[in-house]
């Protein structure tokens, strides 16, 4: 009897942390999307801006990186 | 420690270590080759000035404000050699937020950090989608080779990049027959369609310049991305680590 009430605890406690660790997935999931959108827009505009200024900074390294360049 | 705050500072310190040493590489490798072919373009544009009448540098200065003749450009030397560190850090910056962003959802899902040499495989395979891929149809190429408009290059650029991601994405994890078979011809498929290209090409820059131009870009694209997979997984470890001793049974 008292062994089936410890095994009934446990499964509560099981289905109680579990809703957490989802949820905790997701944040991780979108943060991780933020990061990677905040990511590709620094790739973006070092790389492949057309702005002629941005374009003469980062010449060498848009050359040496084989980024589409002139 | 959230989760957004550790994948930026693990991505700006490996950028910055990476961007440095690459800065580094290149000065021994891709800046010289990049430096003697500017030597060629600029005698070829003066050759090209002087050849033709003024009327005709009239309407070609018209024509091509492409190039910006009066837009500022760092002068030769050390400013140079800055604005390329600094845009080496940012470039290593914004592509470690990336991997970075698929190394928190990896571990996340397997619930183990992940290791330097796992981060390495990652930055391998950034290897391949950046530079590998793209570079097959569009080989790195020097100042003063003639090349096809840069808006189609670009666009076709980012198509190699997208069709390779995607392609060893299904082969590597929807382990199946029809997902390897789709995840290879998606890796093929641009190379199909075929880059942008002239369909007549004349410069003075020599053909082995180029040639060497190729191999230094592809070596120092390599040494970027496993220093970048490596040192961005095992400082993500680190500063992820932190976080579920902090209490993060409530938010993560």
């Amino acid at each position: 009897m008292s062994q089936s009430r410890t095994a009934q605890t446990q499964v509560t406690q099981a289905q109680v942390t579990h809703l957490p660790i989802a949820t905790r997935q997701v944040g991780r999931l979108a943060q991780s999307l933020m990061a990677m959108t905040l990511g590709l827009f620094i790739v973006g505009v070092v790389g492949f801006s057309h702005i002629d200024v941005i374009h003469n900074a980062a010449h060498d390294v848009r050359h040496s990186n084989a980024f589409p360049c002139h | 420690m959230s989760t957004f705050r550790s994948i930026v500072f693990s991505s700006v310190i490996a950028g910055f270590i990476v961007g440095l040493v690459v800065t580094a590489v290149q000065q021994f490798g891709t800046v010289p080759l990049i430096l003697r072919a500017e030597v060629y373009e600029k005698a070829a544009t003066h050759k090209h000035e002087a050849a033709a009448p003024p009327q005709a540098i009239l309407v070609h200065d018209h024509a091509d404000h492409d190039h910006g003749a009066e837009a500022w450009e760092p002068r030769d030397g050390l400013e140079r050699n800055v604005y390329t560190a600094g845009a080496n850090i940012l470039t290593a910056i914004g592509f470690a937020l990336l991997l970075c962003g698929f190394v928190a959802v990896r571990s996340g899902a397997t619930g183990e950090q992940m290791s330097w040499h796992e981060g390495l495989m990652w930055g391998l395979a950034g290897f391949a989608v950046f530079t590998i891929a793209p570079g097959l149809g569009l080989p790195p190429e020097l100042p003063g080779v003639p090349t096809a408009p840069l808006l189609s290059r670009q666009i076709w650029w980012v198509t190699a990049v997208l069709a390779t991601a995607a392609g060893l994405g299904l082969i590597v994890f929807r382990r199946s027959v029809p997902a390897a078979i789709a995840g290879v011809v998606l890796i093929m498929l641009p190379h199909l369609i075929g880059a942008p290209e002239l369909e007549h090409v004349e410069t003075n820059v020599p053909s082995s310049l180029s040639h060497q131009f190729v191999v230094a870009v592809t070596l120092t694209s390599l040494v970027f991305w496993s220093l970048l997979g490596s040192l961005t997984s095992a400082a993500f470890a680190y500063f992820d680590r932190q976080g579920p001793s902090q209490g993060s049974s409530a938010r993560g």
